[in-house]
């Protein structure tokens, strides 16, 4: 078992780094005009104007560690002491810009002029800040409950049974646990066990309506990547490789990504190349298939309400998983008053807490300062209700609704698909309720 | 062999082999870069990357607003620029005796003057964002502020040697036009090429998943 690291080793760090450029990290740290533009897409800016929430500030590590190792003016300004080459220092100033300042939301890699895709190059100094243990202590923890428990916040499954079996209770209908050759097998995040487990429940409903043959997991339920979170790729390959052993010996078709947005983008899309190879099976997230089941007519659904609804995208269902139209149809069925915020889809403002923000208490009241973005949208719409895929933005939104006494109705979509299902005989199948 | 001797012959030569094999061997390093092969299962609704090459030419509906000023005065710079280098008479006069060996259509003296000032001010007002704005000058390196200076120094003697009377001038600018040369590949005068791979890299990563960036 890798062991989460701990040791300050800033050599460990530059090496890191140094192993993560490749000729696209080249060219991106070779093209930057420092026009400043990113600044105004990154809301850890916008809503400090601090210059140094910049998006590309974030990456000077990464750059100086470039430019010594790789370029002549670097060599020859480093030999003649006119460039500061990177110091230990910098990884512990750093180490708060990067974890507690960049929620690895990627709205600034939209706008770059010269197309810097600058949260890539974050994700970069990440790994180098982790090999060097310049990481926030509560990140550290949670991947090593990852590793040890096989859920960030200590999720068990014990809990995960009593969890079903309330939800059972709930919905009416059994929840199939460890079913060999279904044809989905649903992960979850621990966030949603914990705190939304009213998804499984919807979900059982719409599946049980659908058809379709799936299971959860007991051996390895988990969504979540605790590896990615902190930026260590060897701890996040070790928790993909649980995800990837489990599909095979249940031997399901197709992996469903639960509301949970960085699990969805890093199992379809970051999972095969950590592995080295296509994955064995195929990745949907869970609107993906919602909307794949409605759209082949195996799931009705009512336009059951007629609140004034709107759809707070998660940056990693989204712009970097590129699940944009799937909830917007499903949103179209069901609510003839859905209405977008001004950014939305793949420009969305994020909720402040993706990239491990939100597991990091050291970040919390900056984290909740930069929510004002999304309180502004929300003003500016005046919707009554705000519906998401994800249960970690669905927390930041809550809070942040509290901070600033909001009293807009918070949902995710799935519920809200299985609270408007229309039986084909006999109207509305009864909604889930949340469970206390 | 005197000072005009050497910027009009050698210097002219070596400045025009390092602007070349610096270039390349700036592009080179990129290509020969370690590539990641991309494992995951392209989307179903993906687009290329070539899209994001010209898409960024233009600022996102959603950031217009934030910034103008850089587009503003970056488009007005960049477009003049263009301008005088391929159609100011000097500068085509130069191509054909130096380079080329034929000339094209080119502007009369007085629209060239004019557009020297306005590309002048773009750069200057663009020199003056950067040394103020506390985000751009928080980022800004040594190099950025070089680069900018010593163009608005070509430009200058450029302007003040336009009628070729006063011989001095125009050894002055063109040793300023090859002391650029030198020193473009080396700092992030190097955007004007590298904007290419950098977009395709960034729309081919978010074109995969059907996002056009
Ligand atoms: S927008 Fe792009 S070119 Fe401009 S400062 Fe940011 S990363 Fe550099
Ligand atoms: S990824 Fe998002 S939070 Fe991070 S620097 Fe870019 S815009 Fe800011």
């Amino acid at each position: 078992m890798n062991k989460v690291p701990e040791t300050t080793s800033f050599e460990k760090g530059v090496d890191a780094m140094k192993a993560q450029i490749d000729a696209r990290v080249v060219s991106y740290l070779s093209s930057c005009v420092r026009c400043g533009v990113c600044a105004d897409a990154c809301l850890f800016y916008t809503e400090t104007e601090d210059p140094r929430y910049t998006p590309i500030y974030k990456t000077e590590p990464i750059r100086k560690v470039f430019e010594h190792e790789y370029s002549f003016w670097g060599k020859l300004g480093a030999r003649l002491g006119l460039k500061r080459p990177l110091q230990e220092s910098d990884l512990a100033d750093w180490e708060t810009l990067v974890y507690d300042g960049c929620s690895m939301c990627s709205r600034c890699s939209m706008v770059c002029p010269v197309g810097i895709d600058i949260a890539y190059v974050i994700r970069k100094v990440k790994e180098g800040l982790a090999a060097a243990g310049y990481c926030p202590d509560d990140l550290v923890h949670a991947a090593e409950r990852a590793i040890q428990i096989g859920s960030p916040m200590g999720v068990t499954a014990a809990t995960l049974r009593a969890t079903l079996r309330a939800q059972e209770k709930e919905c009416g209908l059994p929840i199939p646990l460890d079913v060999e050759e279904a044809e989905y097998l649903c992960l979850l995040s621990s966030g949603e066990i914990a705190g939304y487990p009213e998804f499984i429940g919807s979900l059982a409903k719409i599946l049980d309506h659908a058809g379709v043959s799936w299971t959860l997991s007991s051996e390895y339920f988990e969504a979540t990547n605790s590896g990615v979170q902190l930026g260590s790729t060897p701890l996040a390959r070790q928790l993909v490789e649980r995800i990837v052993d489990v599909a095979e010996k249940l031997g399901v078709k197709t992996v469903i990504m639960p509301e949970c947005g960085h699990a969805y983008s890093t199992l379809r899309w970051d999972a095969p190349n950590m592995l080295g190879r296509a994955l064995p099976f195929g990745v949907v997230h869970v609107l993906e298939l919602l909307e794949t089941l409605y759209a082949d007519g195996r799931i009705s659904i009512d336009a059951g309400t007629d609140a004034r609804l709107t759809y707070h995208d998660p940056c990693n269902i989204s712009r970097r998983g590129g699940v944009v139209d799937a909830p917007r149809r499903l949103l179209g069925a069901l609510a003839p008053n859905f209405v977008e915020m001004r950014e939305h889809g793949a420009m969305n403002w994020c909720c402040g807490g993706g990239g491990g923000v939100s597991a990091n208490s050291r970040a919390e009241p900056l984290r909740r300062r930069v929510f004002a973005v999304k309180k502004r949208q929300l003003d500016e719409l005046g919707a009554d209700m705000l519906v998401t895929a994800c249960s970690n933005c669905r927390n930041m939104l809550a809070d942040g609704l509290e901070d600033h006494e909001m009293n807009t109705e918070l949902i995710g979509l799935t519920e809200l698909v299985a609270e408007n299902l229309v039986s084909d005989e006999a109207g509305s199948v009864p909604p889930v309720n949340p469970s206390a | 062999m005197g000072i005009a001797e050497l910027v009009d012959g050698p210097l002219w030569y070596f400045s025009v082999a390092v602007f070349v094999v610096g270039v390349a061997w700036r592009l080179a390093r990129i290509i020969v870069a370690p590539a990641r092969t991309e494992f995951s299962a392209v989307s179903s609704h993906a687009a290329g990357g070539a899209a994001a090459v010209f898409s960024r030419f233009l600022p996102r509906r959603e950031m217009r607003a934030a910034s103008a000023y850089q587009y503003g005065w970056g488009y007005l710079f960049h477009v003049t620029l263009f301008i005088l280098l391929l159609f100011g008479r000097v500068h085509v006069e130069f191509y054909e005796a130096r380079i080329f060996g034929f000339s094209w259509v080119t502007m009369p003296d007085w629209l060239f003057l004019l557009v020297s000032e306005l590309s002048f001010a773009a750069l200057l007002m663009l020199l003056l964002y950067r040394a103020m704005e506390p985000v751009t000058r928080l980022l800004s390196t040594r190099g950025d502020y070089f680069g900018s200076i010593l163009i608005l120094l070509v430009m200058l003697s450029g302007c003040m040697a336009m009628d070729q009377t006063a011989e001095p001038l125009r050894v002055i600018h063109l040793f300023l036009a090859e002391v650029l040369l030198i020193w473009f590949p080396f700092g992030s005068l190097m955007h004007a090429f590298l904007f290419v791979p950098s977009r395709a890299y960034t729309g081919a990563w978010f074109g995969r998943r059907g996002i056009a960036a």
